[in-house]
C-alpha cells in the first residue's frame, strides 16, 4: 500500500476515469475514438482491482492476476477492433459512426 | 508532505486532465498521446503499489503495444489535419449528465461504505511467486486462465488477419 494514502482516493480517481471513459464513449462519433474511451474504462477496472488486492487482502494476488488477464483482453479487443476499423474504412471510406450505416450491399 | 503523497496526486492529476483531454480533444492523433499518458499515468500507480511486474506489463502492453496500434490505424485512415467537428449540444448534455450522475451515485456509496482494515501482512510480489501463480493448477493457481488467454490470443490473430486481408 502506499504510505499515507487512503483507500478509498484510488477508488475515486478510478471512477472518475470510468466515467470519462463513459461520457467519451457517448459524445464521440469516431469508431478510433470510440475505442481509446474503451481502453480508459478497462484501465480503469485494472485499478480497482489492483487497489482492492493490495489493501484488502495483501496476502493473496487474485486482483494482480485478474489485472493481466484484463490486460491481454484489452489487447485482443484492440487488434480484432482495428482490423474491423480498417475492413469498414475500406468499404465505406469513412469511420465516423454517422457514415456507417448500412450492413451489406 | 511526503514524496510518496505528493506522487500519488500528481499521478491522479495527470490521469484525470489528461483523460479529459483525451475525450475532447478535437485532433485525433493527439487524443492518442493523451491516452498514452493516461496509460503510463496508470502504470506509475502499480509501481507505487509494488506490483513491479505488472507496472511493466502495462507499460509495454497497453503504452507500446494498443497505443502504437491505434497510432498506426489512425495514420492509415484519417487525414490528420482534419479536426472533428464538434458533437451537438445534446450529446454533450447526454454525455456529461450520465457521467456526472453515475459519479454522484458512485463517490458517496465508496466514501460511506466502512472497509475492513488491514491488519495482514503484505506478500513480496516477486517473479517466482507470479511464475508459480501463473502456472501452478491447485489452490491459488491461475493455470487454467493462462491457457484460456492463450487461445483467446491465438484466436483473436487469427481473427484480426482474416477481417484486415484484402478481399479474395
Amino acid at each position: 500500500m502506499i504510505q499515507g494514502i487512503p483507500f478509498t482516493h484510488i477508488l475515486i480517481v478510478s471512477t472518475i476515469m470510468f466515467f470519462i471513459g463513459v461520457a467519451g464513449f457517448i459524445t464521440r462519433k469516431n469508431l478510433i475514438t470510440m475505442l481509446m474511451s474503451t481502453e480508459l474504462i478497462l484501465n480503469s477496472v485494472c485499478i480497482n482491482f489492483v487497489v482492492f488486492n493490495r489493501y484488502l487482502y495483501p496476502i493473496n494476488l487474485q486482483g494482480h492476476f485478474f489485472t493481466m488477464i484484463i490486460v491481454a483482453i484489452a489487447a485482443a479487443e484492440a487488434s480484432v477492433a482495428i482490423a474491423l476499423i480498417i475492413n469498414i474504412y475500406r468499404r465505406f471510406s469513412s469511420i465516423e459512426v454517422s457514415d456507417v450505416s448500412e450492413m451489406k450491399n | 508532505m511526503a514524496t510518496n503523497v505528493i506522487m500519488f496526486y500528481l499521478f491522479s492529476a495527470v490521469i484525470i486532465i489528461f483523460a479529459l483531454l483525451s475525450i475532447t480533444t478535437r485532433r485525433i492523433l493527439r487524443a492518442a498521446v493523451y491516452l498514452l499518458f493516461v496509460l503510463v499515468a496508470t502504470a506509475g500507480i502499480y509501481f507505487m503499489l509494488q506490483y513491479q511486474f505488472l507496472a511493466a506489463v502495462q507499460l509495454t502492453l497497453y503504452a507500446g503495444g494498443i497505443v502504437v496500434l491505434i497510432i498506426f490505424s489512425i495514420l492509415l485512415t484519417h487525414q490528420i489535419n482534419n479536426k472533428f467537428e464538434v458533437p451537438g449540444v445534446g450529446k454533450i448534455l447526454l454525455g456529461a449528465g450520465v457521467a456526472i450522475a453515475g459519479a454522484a451515485l458512485t463517490i458517496p456509496a465508496i466514501l460511506s461504505y466502512p472497509f475492513p482494515a488491514v491488519a495482514q501482512h503484505a506478500l513480496d510480489v516477486n517473479m517466482q511467486t507470479i511464475g508459480i501463480g501463473l502456472l501452478h493448477t491447485g489452490k491459488n493457481g491461475y493455470a487454467l486462465p493462462f491457457e484460456v488467454i492463450s487461445i483467446l490470443l491465438l484466436a483473436s490473430m487469427i481473427g484480426a488477419i482474416v477481417i484486415a486481408k484484402k478481399g479474395k
